[in-house]
């Protein structure tokens, strides 16, 4: 009788919706309980817990993704809903487009080159590099990217996910060791090295940093959509 | 919250058929976040558009809030990788925490240090 039901439920887009809510806001949960503490990312949580149960009950990625769909395809207007602070914070914006703009040229070469000199340094083939290339963009052009540079869009998507919760776990304490003050510099350094959840982490640092995380976010996917095959 | 996500998805359809006419290297939701940007500040101050202005913000706030659930499906993906993984996890690991960190430290000090010589610290 149990087991026609968890048959019935596995295979049904509610339960992996319903599921990856109730994960998430279990991660919160226990995240919360040290706030600040970059290790307990719920992200990571999430993933981890979830990627578990799939694991041992033998749930594949299809099955799963049928269901959680529904909340990656808010993954669109959250970006566009990043154009809402950068309408309301206008002014700050423009007193830092020199730097914004300089720090973007530099830092995209940076993110682009160390990787794939790393990953060549590593032995890794040239499918395998060109799918790790542009991973600190938003995972949607990364995917894009690597697809017109013969990668692999799926281990793609990995890499920029993992990009993503290293950069917001190491953040906080490379920022504070550096003794950096300037939240908008912060911000637009973890937008542009690491994307969406790098953002996520900014906006739950100061609103300032998640601000402008969001901005280099969205430059840095246009910049390295036009730079990342001077590498390859 | 009905209008507010009415007028996000818009954008975005808007910026996706311009993404199809530039040629798809820009991606659409990223246009879309720089039309929204543009289109609230054009019409500012407009006490017709007052309403839609004030459902937008608060919606976009409500998912804003909420950013990092929406990264979890696509990182669960990772176990169609547990092979690579198992094989070259480390180097893997090695790679992107190196590439991090080198990017993050140069790009905040290049922001730190413009803002630097051009005065951007002067009233601090």
């Amino acid at each position: 009788m149990t087991d026609g039901l968890w048959v019935y439920l596995a295979t049904s887009p509610l339960l992996w919706l319903a599921g990856t809510l109730v994960v998430w806001l279990a991660a919160t949960g226990l995240s919360g309980l040290a706030p600040g503490n970059p290790l307990l990312n719920p992200i990571m949580i999430s993933i981890a817990a979830i990627a578990t149960v799939l694991c041992v009950t033998g749930i594949d990625y299809a099955t799963y993704f049928e269901g959680a769909q529904f909340i990656h395809f808010l993954l669109g207007p959250a970006t566009v809903a990043l154009g809402i602070p950068l309408f309301e914070k206008l002014s700050l914006v423009k007193s830092n487009l020199v730097p914004m703009l300089s720090a973007l040229v530099v830092g995209s070469f940076t993110a682009v080159g160390s990787t794939v000199f790393f990953s060549d340094l590593f032995g890794f083939s040239p499918e395998v590099v060109a799918s790790m290339a542009p991973k600190s963009t938003t995972a949607a052009v990364a995917m894009a990217i690597s697809s017109g540079l013969q990668g692999d869009p799926a281990l793609t998507a990995a890499v920029v996910v993992l990009t993503g919760i290293c950069g917001a776990i190491v953040v906080t304490p490379m920022m504070n060791a550096m003794r950096i003050k300037d939240f908008s510099a912060r911000g637009f350094a973890v937008g542009l090295a690491s994307h969406g959840i790098g953002t996520a982490r900014a906006y739950s640092v100061d609103p300032v940093a998640g601000l402008f995380s969001g901005i280099a976010m969205g430059l840095n996917a246009v910049l390295t959509s036009l730079i990342v095959h001077l590498f390859l | 919250m009905l209008v507010g996500i009415t007028i996000l998805l818009v954008f975005q359809l808007v910026g996706e058929v311009t993404a199809y006419f530039l040629g798809g290297f820009v991606p659409g939701p990223v246009i879309g976040m720089a039309m929204a940007a543009i289109v609230l500040t054009l019409t500012k101050g407009s006490a017709f558009l007052q309403p839609a202005h004030e459902r937008t913000i608060d919606t976009s706030k409500a998912i804003l809030a909420n950013l990092g659930v929406l990264f979890v499906p696509a990182g669960v993906g990772i176990i169609q990788h547990l092979d690579l993984i198992r094989d070259r996890g480390f180097a893997l690991m090695a790679i992107v925490l190196l590439s991090t960190v080198i990017t993050l430290t140069v790009t905040v000090w290049v922001f730190i240090l413009v803002k630097r010589l051009s005065g951007g610290y002067a009233n601090d």
